[in-house]
């Protein structure tokens, strides 16, 4: 049924609500062009005399022109190590090659030399998991010097690790996950695995080196005096060691060969959503109706209506537990099953959620959650009818459910809430957020209470007296840090999304993201204990 | 009236000859040869008889192959079309003799304007102008003068056995002749050693003005004049009718001589009395000169049929089936101008010389007339005129007429092989031309403006590389998705000018159907919604691809090739200059020294290892530089052996 939206253009309050949206979305903009731009002029201008593509052009000579890119981390590393790794010095996302979907990461060298940061390591890991979890074959572009030096110790040792990235090629190779390496670059010691692991290797002549020692350590080493292209060149590799497959005379004939090698693969990554009617409502409007608050309420319908195909929605259990919406549309023809907050839950809520996903499990429709909630309601009454025991049930259908999620995080994620709705530790294939949405374990205006609840308890235990004023000065950098910490580039910067979207083109990410999705199988669903 | 004729050609004329039978109600029969047996001209026929492989020689001037056909298919009469057995008296009675009807002049008439110089002297005593000459025994210096003041200043002095220039001289007036025939004389003596000259009129600016005549064997009409100036190198390019700066005397006169030489020889059919006319001093009724006839129906009758409105096709029909001349003279009217371009499958940049292959694209404009004998798909052999098409406009004045067909030539729409339809654009376009002020030399003098290609438009790189991308379509939702920053694709175009010109167009692809694009330091903002827009206006854009070939129709447009990379590189890998063992062992034999030519393929080294002997072939062809092992030598793998001598670029 189609949806009838109340949405009245033109108020002070639309246009409020914009004005808000609008400078988030600048924000957000300014972070990904900055990542975008990767190492700065000076670094671009050193590659390109090399006789180099940029990293971004060379993600874009691989893949299908004008095919859609949906960019993994794009804001990775934001403000972190004193913004010296736009973008995590990677760039990483589901593009098309001839048709078929695949996984490129691309090393941007102008970056520290390609070198891994902690987050570049994290993106790297994160990009292999959505590739063997949707089945996509994966092409990395090298370029990189390998493990960045002073933070050795975040990058190495630890089991999502470096290491990872090679036991992840391996392991997708043996599960019929194609490896396609391209040596654009360096490719050193650890980084060496990353061609000498790939199915497929092909290396640009008298550019791409794979050597497990530069020839300054081997020089330290033994003392032989040998050049990169002697040691490790392409030359070397396909003529004499084996290492790598096919010898391109540059960057684009490079990628032309890539782009073959995936012509000739058989299965995977072909899904294709058969294509749908647009939103009745134009998607345009979310900017205006969306409060620019989160403690403002409004109807999640509104939203659904511009994003589903033809507003179309089929509400499920619309009578009962009203502040969960469940029901069942179509994203460009392909059946999902919705999950929308529309309030704080309760006990009917998670269980009418619990209900809905083990529908959607038994008949293999996606899931799509629309995520803005502050958490479970609380208090006596609540606690002693077993709210935690509805709302476990609900983590639990999410937990266990083999259907492909895909989370959007439009408002608040706040507490259980988030786990509820299939926040990121419930592994839902793509989580994306909005530049409005906030994460924490709670608000911070609740955490700075909760804190200064047990300092006032304290104190006057004590026999002390805490003044408003004191008390304030207390909860302020509590809220400071929350403000900070649960902002969507914070969140983004350390990958614990995919990326933050604008709101208005939601039905295309969620599209494309059933759309990798659906490369896997989905498999039969054996659900955990309830406890009813 | 016949029931049904059969066609002796192929092609365009075939085809418009099938087009005006069917009109009528006549059956047609086609012929072909081997080559044409999915010809077009053999689609519309109702019948078609193979007659032969693809040489004219073994088909189309197979006469009694033909007449074979006719009686085979019970068709009454044959219409020769133009060329092949169009003016083969020997053919005519053969058709008679078979007891069937030519559609065309009898025997005797073809014969007698077949030999030039006896035609002349028919028309001269018909009372027909003929250029004004002196040719007699009498070389007497006050003769040659006296004759010279006969035909009129000036006047040139021509070598009788005279050519490339030799012996001959311009006279202006009676002061200058003396010393220049002397001197024409003298160098005629030193050439042919025969000093015997001959005076003829001078034209200084010939225009070639041609009549349409029409016969029923005793009297005839005409339907006006053609000027066929645009010529290179005695082929026509552009026809048009009426003859610019055409007066109603001069016309009166033309046509009452185009007449008297068809009534001469009892001309039947339609035919054509060409005329050369002094474009200096504009057209005049003593200033044109019978140059000779044709007895057929011409390539560019059209433009007479679309200035009279008469169907010359069923006129020579219609006579040939006895009926008398549909019109007299004063019911033939004359509306407004039209022009004729030929389109050939021929190379303007190298000299004109034909070009064979495949019509991949071919669209023609609706709006104007388009007589031809091929459709997309069809190939251009070289067994035959590689005319593709003959493109006609007509309009109430020259100006609208000519308006339209440059319009015509832009939205013309040809892929798959180099033709002349830009050079007739330019032509076209050219500003003499536009004036009126024609003649036979106006190509030749404007030479290089024509032929200067033009350089393909910014917008044309960027819609060809939008093209190349395969964005020209209908294009999907996500087309052009990006999060934040959308990818910008590289794409490299060769032009397909004459001399190749390489282009690096940059594309972003920002929302569906929008696009920036970036060709050098020019950048377009182009919509595709479907309509075109390029930088806010909007646009027809018409583009063809196939493969990595894309063609920008129109204006500014141009053929392209996508650079692609894998072709470039497998280029190079087998122009590598180096022959190498390709694995260790003993170099047996050297079978080439420096300075010696191999071929691609060919062997120029044995090498014995694991107990075979494996030839080494060149790589590609080129003279042997360097050999840089010794026959008898072990060899290391990849060691080089032969090196050869680098390409020559040019």
């Amino acid at each position: 049924m189609k949806l009838q939206s109340r949405f009245r253009p033109g108020t002070e309050e639309a246009r409020a609500n914009r004005a808000a949206h609008e400078a988030a979305l600048a924000e957000v903009a300014a972070a990904a062009s900055l990542a975008a731009a990767g190492g700065g002029e000076k670094a671009r201008a050193r590659h390109l005399a090399r006789g180099k593509l940029l990293p971004r052009d060379r993600v874009a000579g691989l893949l299908d022109p004008g095919a859609p890119f949906l960019e993994i981390g794009a804001t990775a590393a934001h403000g972190m190590y004193d913004g010296a790794a736009p973008g995590a010095g990677l760039i990483a996302g589901v593009g098309r090659v001839h048709g078929r979907q695949v996984m490129v990461v691309c090393n941007d060298a102008t970056v520290k030399g390609g070198t891994y940061y902690p987050m570049t390591v994290k993106k790297h890991l994160r990009a292999q998991e959505i590739a063997a979890e949707n089945r996509l074959p994966c092409i990395y572009l090298v370029d990189s010097g390998g493990a960045n030096l002073p933070n050795q110790d975040e990058v190495f040792p630890d089991r999502d690790h470096f290491g990872r990235i090679f036991y992840n090629q391996a392991r997708m190779s043996a599960a019929g996950i194609p490896q396609i390496a391209v040596v654009m670059g360096s490719c050193t010691a650890g980084g060496a695995y990353v061609p000498a692991m790939s199915d497929v290797t092909i290396i640009v002549r008298e550019q791409g080196t794979i050597f497990l020692a530069g020839p300054p350590l081997v020089k330290a080493a033994t003392g032989e005096v040998v050049s990169a292209e002697e040691l490790g060149g392409g030359d070397v590799h396909t003529r004499l060691s084996g290492v790598a497959d096919y010898l391109a005379e540059d960057d684009a004939h490079a990628l032309a060969l890539a782009r073959r090698a995936v012509a000739s693969l058989g299965e995977g990554g072909l899904a294709r959503l058969p294509g749908g009617e647009a939103p009745a409502y134009d998607p345009e409007e979310i900017l205006d109706i969306v409060p620019a608050s989160l403690s403002v309420p409004y109807d999640i319908r509104e939203v659904i209506a511009r994003i589903v195909d033809g507003s179309r929605f089929d509400e499920f259990k619309v009578r009962f537990g009203e502040t969960l919406v469940t029901g069942f549309a179509e994203i460009e023809g392909q059946l999902v099953g919705l999950i929308a907050n529309n309030g704080v839950l309760f006990s009917e809520s998670a269980q009418k959620g619990a209900h809905f996903v083990e529908l959607c499990s038994q008949r293999k429709i996606p899931l799509v959650f629309l995520q803005n909630i502050t958490g479970f309601m609380v208090g006596k009454k609540y606690e002693n009818e077993g709210i935690a025991r509805h709302g476990a049930k609900m983590v639990t259908a999410v937990a266990c459910t083999e259907v492909p999620k895909i989370t959007m995080i439009v408002g608040g994620s706040f507490g259980a809430g988030n786990y509820g709705m299939a926040g990121r530790a419930y592994s839902p294939r793509f989580l994306w957020t909005w530049p409005n949405s906030r994460i924490s374990v709670m608000g911070g205006a609740q955490a700075a209470g909760v804190l200064a609840t047990v300092r006032r308890e304290a104190i006057e235990r004590a026999g002390g007296t805490w003044t408003a004023e004191e008390e304030e000065e207390f909860k302020r950098p509590t809220l400071e840090m929350f403000e900070r910490q649960s902002h969507p580039l914070y969140a983004s910067a350390r990958l614990w999304d995919d990326g933050i979207i604008d709101p208005r083109r939601a039905r295309e990410v969620l599209a494309l993201s059933l759309e990798a999705a659906l490369c896997a199988p989905i498999g039969e669903t054996r659900f955990g204990v309830f406890r009813m | 009236m016949f029931e049904k004729i059969l066609i002796a050609n192929r092609g365009e004329i075939a085809c418009r000859v099938i087009r005006t039978a069917r009109a009528m109600g006549i059956g047609t029969v086609a012929v072909h040869s081997e080559a044409d047996a999915g010809a077009l001209h053999v689609e519309l026929a109702d019948e078609a008889v193979e007659i032969g492989p693809a040489p004219p020689a073994e088909s189309y001037l197979r006469g009694e192959r033909i007449i074979e056909a006719a009686l085979a298919t019970g068709a009454q009469a044959i219409h020769p079309g133009y060329g092949f057995l169009s003016e083969n008296a020997d053919f005519v009675e053969a058709v008679e003799a078979a007891g069937l009807v030519f559609i065309g002049p009898s025997a005797e008439a073809i014969r007698a304007m077949g030999l030039k110089d006896a035609a002349k002297a028919t028309m001269a005593a018909a009372g027909v102008p003929v250029v004004p000459g002196y040719h007699g025994a009498d070389q007497s210096p006050e003769r040659l003068l006296a004759e010279a003041e006969a035909i009129g200043w000036p006047v040139l002095i021509k070598a009788v056995a005279g050519g490339g220039g030799k012996g001959m001289r311009l006279v202006r007036g009676p002061g200058e002749f003396a010393a220049a025939l002397a001197s024409a004389k003298a160098e005629a003596r030193g050439a042919f050693g025969n000093d015997a000259v001959l005076i003829e009129k001078f034209i200084a600016c010939p225009r070639h003005v041609e009549v349409q005549i029409f016969g029923d064997g005793r009297r005839a009409v005409h339907l006006y004049e053609r000027d066929c100036s645009l010529q290179r190198r005695h082929q026509k390019v552009i026809e048009e009718a009426p003859a610019p700066g055409m007066n109603e005397e001069t016309r009166a006169a033309m046509g009452a001589a185009a007449v008297r030489a068809a009534e001469a020889i009892g001309y039947a059919g339609a035919g054509t009395v060409e005329f050369i006319a002094d474009g200096a001093r504009g057209l005049r009724p003593d200033g044109f000169w019978f140059m000779e006839m044709n007895t057929r129906l011409q390539v560019e009758h059209p433009v007479t049929e679309a200035v009279t409105g008469i169907d010359l096709v069923e006129w020579q029909i219609r006579v040939a089936a006895g009926e008398p001349l549909p019109l007299e003279q004063h019911e033939i009217g004359l509306e407004g101008h039209a022009f004729e371009a030929r389109l050939y499958a021929e190379d303007p940049g190298r000299g004109f010389l034909p070009v064979t292959g495949r019509l991949e694209h071919l669209r023609f404009p609706q709006g104007a007339r388009v007589d031809t004998g091929v459709r997309a798909g069809d190939a251009i052999s070289p067994h035959y005129d590689p005319m593709i098409a003959k493109i006609i406009t007509h309009g109430p004045t020259r100006e609208v007429a000519l308006a339209r067909l440059r319009a015509a030539l832009s939205e013309t729409e040809l892929a798959g092989m180099r033709t002349n339809l830009d050079f007739l654009a330019r032509l076209a376009a050219h500003e003499d031309f536009a004036e009126g002020r024609v003649d036979t030399g106006l190509i030749e003098r404007a030479g290089g403006n024509l032929l200067a290609e033009l350089p393909p438009t910014s917008e044309a790189v960027a819609l060809a590389a939008l093209a190349a991308m395969g964005l020209d379509g209908r294009g999907h939702p996500q087309e052009g998705f990006a999060l934040w920053q959308p990818l910008t694709h590289g794409v490299e175009l060769i032009a397909e000018t004459e001399e190749p010109e390489a282009f690096d167009a940059r594309v972003t692809v920002h929302a569906p159907g929008r696009f920036s694009v970036a060709v050098g330091d020019e950048r377009h903002e182009i919509t595709r919604d479907p309509v075109w827009r390029i930088d806010g206006v909007r646009r027809r854009v018409r583009l063809w691809r196939q493969g990595g070939r894309i063609v920008v129709f129109g204006k500014g447009g141009g053929s392209f090739r996508l650079n692609d990379p894998l072709e470039w590189a497998a280029g190079a890998e087998v122009s590598a200059d180096v022959v190498v063992a390709p694995m260790p062992g003993l170099l047996r034999e050297l079978d080439v020294a420096p300075g010696e030519r191999v071929r691609k393929g060919e062997r120029v080294a044995v090498l014995e290892a694991m107990k075979m002997e494996h030839g080494l072939a060149a790589p590609r062809d080129g003279i042997v530089a360097e050999i840089l092992a010794e026959a008898g030598a072990q060899v290391e793998a990849g060691a080089p052996l032969i090196r050869l001598a680098e390409e020559d670029k040019a």
